[in-house]
């Protein structure tokens, strides 16, 4: 799971162009992610078993990670970094963690976190423990030890079948995840958290610097105010070709 | 230099993967025939490449290939590239909002075009078949159709019609089924629309949800943040409608009603079934 900024209407950089200025903005669950950690508790709460969260972040990410135990995960390992990783170190330091958490029935990531988008932390994970993996799942049934996955596609949904243990990402949509009830944040706020300072290899993907792409700001026509815009709408609708 | 290419298909983002290879030096393109295995895949271009480049669409299942040929080769791997200047590339994040400038630290570059930031090739398409060995990998072993319930789905609907926090309700968006299906379109939402679960997140346009590029795009008491407009700027005219004069979605629209969508819609509704009644 991975801590980003709800940016709102406007993408605005920090002087450096390092990252987005996030001084007056709300953090949340990469929305992805949020469904994941949904679907791991409920399997448990049908099935048995725990679920432990996991991510690779800053101090601050602890409120994520509580978040989550809030939705029902039973403890926390906080990798603690304030730098970011390139996808292929933040990999082999979450497969150091989850190493230490053998035997487990499933690793559950998101599809693409939802700043970097890098497509690609859950399938290094897998190769890096020697798991099958299956990406962007929109449906999920665990029974006796296998894994039925549904990817969406253009043309409906791919069926696969895999035994478990296994890696999977899950994208948004998967499941609609609870609104965390008081009493369940007051026990998350007791839950363990285990933090673990680590210490960021050399990137081989390394930023430079982040730009904010041009605006195709445009001057919108305004067609009117309240009901009576109506007769210009049906208008511009004939000239579009659509009414 | 050379670079070998994973096509998809002759579709369009394969054809873009295509030009980003060809910037690169010889070309080599290869596709798949049989039922998808992306790890064996994978496996089975790596073998093919040699020391090349590898390229791919930056379709979800281009880079799903492309970071299983990374992990396989232990390299980095940047998605959705825009531009490639030595080993400098640029690449989008947050679903296009937002571009990186990055370094390659590697030998061989591993990257997928972004959608759209290439022109397709148009050098006549001779693509070797490679044969993955399927041995115990992971594969497609079903497929189920989707349940539009016969309706015009988002992806290819010619209009949308598409509501925010400001419908209010489930029962709110009623107003905007009656329009969209007026128009033989489809109803979109945003995601504070399908968090509040009042409509299905079949139905959410955006950066985690559906990329629509209908002739019409009518949003409808949404605000306009960065993630739903990843979603809807792919539409030739955005109407919006919204009862704040200072919205941001205003700034991305090509024409504007200002005031309250539950007034505004079944005016338009009406408005229409007068003029098709002449
Ligand atoms: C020096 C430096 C250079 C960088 N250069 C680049 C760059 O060139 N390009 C670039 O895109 N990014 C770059 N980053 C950002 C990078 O750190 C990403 O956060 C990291 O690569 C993970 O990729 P992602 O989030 O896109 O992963 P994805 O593969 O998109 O994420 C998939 C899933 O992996 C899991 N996941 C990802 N990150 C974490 C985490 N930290 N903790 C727990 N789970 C996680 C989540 O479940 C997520 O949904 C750089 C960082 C540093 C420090
Ligand atoms: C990582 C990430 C990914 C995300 N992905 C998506 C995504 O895929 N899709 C998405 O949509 N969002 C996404 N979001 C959420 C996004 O940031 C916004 O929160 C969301 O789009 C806002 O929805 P909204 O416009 O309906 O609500 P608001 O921002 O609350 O806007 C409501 C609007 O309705 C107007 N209004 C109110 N009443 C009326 C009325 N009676 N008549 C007319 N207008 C009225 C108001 O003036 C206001 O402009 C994502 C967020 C994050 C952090």
């Amino acid at each position: 799971m991975k801590r980003v900024p709800i940016t709102g209407g406007k993408m605005v950089l920090t002087p450096d162009e390092q990252a987005i200025e996030t001084k007056h903005l709300g953090f949340t669950i990469s929305p992805h992610e949020e469904c994941g950690v949904e679907e791991a508790v409920r399997i448990v709460e049908s099935q048995g078993g725990e679920v432990v969260v996991l991510t690779l972040g800053p101090p601050e990410a602890e409120e994520q990670l509580r978040e989550c135990m809030a939705l029902g995960a039973d403890r926390a390992i906080h990798l603690v970094s304030g730098e970011e990783w390139d996808a292929q170190a933040t990999a082999s330091a979450l497969v150091d963690a989850i190493r230490g958490e053998e035997p487990f029935d499933l690793i559950v990531l998101g599809n693409e976190s939802a700043d970097a988008g890098n497509y690609q932390v859950g399938i290094r994970v897998a190769y890096a423990l020697g798991l099958p993996v299956v990406t962007g799942l929109k449906g999920l049934t665990v029974a006796d030890g296998r894994a039925r996955c549904e990817q969406e596609v253009a043309t409906g949904r791919d069926v696969y079948d895999v035994a478990l243990p296994a890696v999977i990402t899950v994208k948004e949509g998967l499941n609609l995840p609870r609104y965390p009830s008081v009493p369940a944040k007051l026990r998350a706020n007791r839950k363990p958290v285990d933090a673990r300072p680590v210490e960021r290899p050399a990137p081989k993907l390394e930023k430079l610097r982040l730009v904010v792409p041009e605006g195709s700001r445009k001057q919108a026509e305004i067609l009117g105010e309240g009901a009576a815009a109506a007769p210009r709408v049906v208008e511009v609708m004939q000239q579009l070709g659509v009414a | 230099m050379s670079a070998l290419v994973f096509l998809e298909g002759a579709d369009e983002l394969s054809l873009q993967a295509l030009t980003l290879g060809e910037s690169l030096g010889d070309v080599r393109a290869v596709r798949f025939d049989g039922p998808y295995a992306p790890a064996a895949w994978a496996k089975a271009i790596v073998d093919a490449a040699g020391d090349a480049d590898i390229i791919g669409p930056g379709s979800d299942r281009g880079n799903e290939v492309l970071a299983h040929v990374a992990a396989q080769l232990d390299l980095p791997f940047a998605a959705n590239v825009t531009e490639v200047r030595g080993n400098d590339v640029t690449r989008i994040r947050w679903g296009g909002t937002l571009q990186e400038e990055a370094r390659i630290h590697s030998e061989r570059k591993l990257l997928t075009a972004a959608p759209f930031a290439f022109a397709p090739s148009s050098s006549p398409l001779q693509a070797e078949v490679l044969s993955p060995s399927l041995d115990g990998s992971v594969t497609v072993v079903d497929q189920v159709a989707p349940d539009s319930g016969g309706k015009v789905s988002l992806a290819d609907a010619k209009v949308v019609v598409s509501g925010g926090r400001g419908v209010g309700s489930s029962e709110g968006f009623a107003i905007l089924e009656e329009l969209a299906e007026l128009l033989d379109g489809a109803v979109g939402c945003s995601r504070v629309v399908t968090s509040a679960g009042w409509r299905p997140h079949a139905d959410q346009v955006g950066q985690t949800g559906t990329k629509v590029s209908p002739d019409l795009y009518i949003a409808c008491g949404i605000s306009g943040a960065t993630q739903h407009i990843a979603g809807c700027k792919g539409a030739k005219k955005l109407l919006a409608i919204n009862a704040d004069r200072e919205a941001t979605i205003f700034a991305h629209a090509d024409y504007a009603v200002v005031g309250d969508l539950h007034e505004i819609l079944p005016a338009i509704t009406a408005e229409l079934r007068k003029a098709r009644a002449v």
